[in-house]
């Protein structure tokens, strides 16, 4: 349980409002809770993680209770419930994608970006851990950057170089 | 070349474009549907066509579209399946990326025959590039006039949405699906009642995978009885097969149901043989779910027949020496894989995949991981073999939903087939932490029938 | 004549509404054969179906369809068919999943007894001990959590959590405002209420009473007794709020704690309100009816009143048999 000493009240932009009420229209009238998952995708796209501030916001958004909104993001993976690094590198590391060498991949990540999994590097660019299954067996080895979720396929320790080179140099 | 029916004009450049896809013969069946059929017809010639779901379970698509209740006044629902995360598929992925509009106009035809107003796409979170590539694809078939209202001038009114995951294997269960599509945790429910009585926001519901919805075009399009007409006996049309693992030339191939494993793993039209001149140890047939078979037992079914890529030829012999074509995610192990740390993977996706709703599958799975990993590591009892073998059947069949199956097969399947391989990792500690197992004799010709019952 | 539908449980035959779960079936024949419930609560809406031990095998569909089911079926969640035929101690499967299942939620279970309120009236430790075996093969770190304060007169010790939800369908059903839910997936699973929040609601007491564990528990009532020590009287008074109607725990002639009424499957018969529970605690309060009866299966009723005899099974031979010895005893007496 997380003790949250200072609760501070957000408030979404327009844009992001319009956005979620275009959401909400594509679900019959009173099941505006259905929106909670792409509303909570907007949110992290935005902020880079769900803060509880930002998931009372969007309880209050859809006349939902907190906790419903809590229950759902700590059950599904995609979303942080922590601030992470502003690319965060999530590697296979399912069955198939291990055949083809995805450990070594992310043992090579660990060791190219110095933080182990989970954990932020110092200038706060990048964080990376193993994900479960992408569906992308056949391009193994693969992994994803949120969040566009843009794929990279069949990883060499080269192309991850070369990877996390550019994005370090992008702005 | 054997017959496509979906993958068909896959190579057509702009093939993901409305314009090209029209111009290739696509939205013919919407037509003809809409046109000149009723939505009983469209359900009858379904029925016909033998289609069976391709998402795992392979039940009747037909027969489920009869199931369908249709209270007076009641919203009915068409949900498109599309949480694709079965290690070893990514059949639905390839589609959705390289020619979406077939779904699409599948997902048409499919609503017209259940008579659902509004349908959604569940796309995986993971998929957001599908997504996007999906949402450009339905304003522009609906630009086109073939969705919103009165579409081609036939009166009927289609709204269709994408809707994205977040990130949860268990979303692929169908109840688990709907719970997520209402906004909830993806927890299964208790059936009955059945989606088809009372699915989305409680109203009859059809929950079906995207190569099965994409499978409606060409039946609509050729007729349920020329659909019929590919395939091998009650595994009728053709099935995409998702082929990853030690192979030469790994990917998405349309394969007409029964064609011989053998020629699908070695032949250059379809994986072109194991990568880097490797012999095959083993091969998991229908996704990571579906039980592990040794070499020699994917190539030939126990009676020396042939194996055959069909739901029958693969479960011939049940459990104790077939397997199960799944949802087609075709996983080539090579001599130089370990059989152990492969099912501890395993045993590790299902551990971080179970719901947490029902015990067996919650403690469960978290157990057989953890047994495992220890044999992986280099300090398993013999004994933990059988208790592997226990734990799982006391998930098998006692879950909510068939994850706990899932979570179970790979398990008592690996441990049928392998078991020289467990104990040699009990055995031989250190050794089983530097070099691999090998291929043993898990590619010799099968013995007869009496032997194998006994090595079991 | 009459529209109801007869269903037959380990050989006995009883006749009852249609749409009865076979679970309440089996309660209405009442003895061994009710399978036991962890997650099921029959005043809670869609309870059920979660904690697998109320498995049992439909040997015959219905009348109609007379095909049994392929799988053990939950039996707290399956409707009666006219003419289903249910085994549940007579199916050596059913015995069998069931032990299966009480080791799996064993695993993770701390089996601190001894320094837990919960023991005497827990529904896992009745469960192990029919069920369960001496050892565990589970030899595995257990899954821990600190114990939180739900409020200041409510404790959750989630590492003895279960899981069964019935806190959380009480929270939706007889509270106004749910505070707590179960967060994170599989088995790392939890109930909580994420962030720091009191549960300050009227009626948030009644978690406690569903609570089949000792993951809920009365904190004015902590370490005070072991309740086997304590005397349980039937007592109501006049409360605004509630029906008022509950059980005083005694020793000597102090109350301990106030409870809802629970019957012989362990669930109440009206919830109640925080002020009856917590805050009314003197005799001179209440209105005393008389001893209330616990099931004698519970170590509370021991030696405190009078043996029951074993209520079932007149019929079934294979049972008569197989309970034997308490048939002698009970004809003794």
């Amino acid at each position: 349980m997380l003790s949250v000493t200072e609760h501070k009240e957000i408030e979404f932009s327009s844009e992001l409002v319009k956005q979620f009420d275009e959401i909400v229209t594509r679900y019959p009238q009173g099941k505006q809770k259905s929106a909670l998952l792409p509303v909570l995708h907007l949110v992290q796209a935005e902020y880079g993680w769900v803060s509880p501030e930002a998931m009372d916001k969007v309880a209050d958004y859809l006349q939902i209770k907190p906790i419903e909104v809590y229950e759902v993001a700590t059950f599904y993976t995609m979303f942080f419930l922590r601030p992470q690094g502003k690319y965060v590198l999530e590697v296979c590391r399912t069955g198939p994608c291990c055949l083809v060498g995805a450990e070594k991949i992310m043992a090579h990540i660990e060791k190219t970006l110095g933080v182990k999994e989970g954990e932020i590097t110092q200038d706060g660019m990048f964080s990376w851990r193993g994900v479960e299954c992408l569906a992308a067996c056949g391009m193994a080895p693969v992994l994803q950057i949120g969040p566009e979720y843009t794929f990279y396929e069949n990883l060499t320790e080269e192309s991850v170089d070369k990877l996390i080179e550019t994005l370090r140099n992008k702005l | 070349m054997a017959r496509k029916l979906l993958l068909e004009n896959i190579n057509v450049p702009g093939i993901h474009s409305f314009d090209v896809y029209r111009q290739n013969g696509g939205y013919r069946s919407v037509e003809k549907a809409l046109k000149t059929m009723t939505p009983e017809a469209v359900v009858e010639e379904v029925k016909t066509s033998g289609l069976r779901g391709r998402g795992g379970a392979g039940f009747p698509t037909g027969m489920k579209w009869s199931f369908l209740a249709k209270p007076e006044g009641r919203e009915r629902y068409l949900v498109c399946n599309a949480d694709e995360s079965e290690p070893g598929t990514f059949k639905d992925r390839y589609l959705m990326t390289h020619i979406p509009h077939l779904l699409i106009e599948g997902m048409i035809v499919a609503s017209f025959a259940l008579g659902a107003k509004t349908s959604y796409i569940y796309v995986r979170g993971e998929m957001m590039p599908q997504i996007r590539i999906l949402e450009r694809a339905i304003a522009e078939a609906k630009n086109a006039g073939f969705l919103g209202k009165n579409i081609l001038g036939s009166g009927y009114d289609l709204e269709l949405y994408v809707h994205p995951g977040g990130g949860a294997y268990i979303c692929g269960e169908e109840t688990a699906l709907i719970e997520s599509l209402e906004g909830k945790r993806g927890n299964p429910r208790i059936k009955p009642p059945f989606p088809a009585i009372s699915g989305v926001w409680a109203c009859p519901t059809v929950v079906n995978n995207v190569e099965t919805i994409a499978a409606v075009v060409p039946i609509i399009n050729d007729g349920g009885e020329g659909y019929a007409q590919v395939g091998i006996g009650r595994s009728t049309g053709t099935k995409l097969i998702s082929a990853s693992g030690n192979l030469n030339k790994p990917g998405v191939y349309e394969i007409e149901l029964g064609l011989p494993v053998e020629e699908f793993i070695y032949s250059d039209e379809y994986c072109g043989g194991i990568a880097n001149g490797k012999k095959l140890k083993a091969v998991v047939a229908g996704g990571s779910s579906v039980p592990i078979l040794p070499a020699n037992l994917i190539l030939n079914t126990i009676n020396g027949q042939p194996r055959l890529m069909s739901y029958e030829s693969l479960a011939d012999g049940g459990f104790q020496t077939g397997s199960m074509l799944g949802s087609g995610g075709f996983i080539a192990f090579d001599e130089d894989q370990c059989i152990v740390r492969n099912t501890w993977n395993f045993s590790r996706f299902y551990h971080h995949e179970s719901c947490g709703q029902c015990s067996p599958c919650r403690e469960g799975t978290g157990w057989m991981e953890k047994v495992l990993h220890r044999l992986e590591y280099g300090h398993g009892k013999m004994s933990d073999i059988d208790l592997l073998v226990d734990v799982s059947k006391k998930i098998e069949g006692n879950t909510i939903c068939p994850l706990g199956d899932a979570a179970a097969w790979p398990v008592a399947s690996a441990i049928r087939h392998f078991r020289d391989e467990f104990e040699w990792h009990v055995t031989h500690p250190k050794e089983a932490l530097e070099r691999n197992y090998g291929i043993a004799n898990y590619a010799n010709p099968l013995p007869k029938f009496e032997e194998v019952v006994g090595q079991n | 004549m009459s529209d109801k539908v007869k269903v037959t449980i380990d050989g006995i035959t009883v006749e009852v509404e249609p749409g009865t779960r076979i679970l309440n079936a089996a309660r209405q024949i009442g003895g061994d054969i009710v399978p036991p419930a962890m997650c099921y609560y029959s005043k809670l809406e869609g309870s059920g179906g979660k904690c697998r031990t109320c498995l049992v095998k439909v040997s015959k569909g219905s009348e109609k369809d007379p095909r049994p089911m392929p799988k053990l079926v939950a039996s707290c969640r399956t409707g009666v068919m006219d003419g289903m035929e249910v085994q549940n101690i007579t199916s050596p499967e059913v015995i069998e999943a069931r032990k299966g299942v009480v080791e799996i939620l064993l695993i993770n279970h701390p089996l601190d007894c001894p320094i837990c309120d919960q023991a005497g009236e827990c529904h896992l430790q009745d469960l192990s001990f029919e069920h369960g075996v001496g050892n565990s093969r589970y030899e595995f770190v257990r899954r821990t959590f600190e114990k939180i304060d739900l409020g200041d007169k409510i404790q959750l010790h989630m590492t003895r959590c279960i899981l069964c939800y019935r806190c959380v369908y009480v929270a939706n059903q007889i509270t106004d405002n749910r505070l707590h839910g179960i967060l994170g997936r599989g088995d790392a699973s939890e109930i909580s209420t994420y962030i720091e929040k009191a549960i300050d609601n009227d009626f948030s007491g009644n978690v406690i009473d569903v609570c089949p564990v000792g993951a809920l528990t009365d904190k004015t009532f902590r370490f005070k007794n072991r309740v086997w020590f304590t005397k349980p009287v039937d007592a109501h008074r006049d409360c605004p709020s509630c029906k008022g109607k509950v059980t005083l725990w005694y020793k000597g002639d102090e109350v301990l704690r106030v409870t809802g009424r629970k019957d012989q499957f362990g669930e109440v018969e009206d919830f109640i309100c925080n002020t009856c529970r917590f805050e009314t605690k003197n005799t001179s309060s209440w209105v005393i009816e008389g001893p209330r009866q616990i099931s004698k299966t519970s170590v509370i009723s021991a030696n405190h009143y009078e043996y029951t005899p074993l209520p079932v099974i007149k019929e079934n031979k294979k049972l008569i048999d197989a309970n034997k010895v308490e048939f002698e005893r009970a004809s003794k007496i």
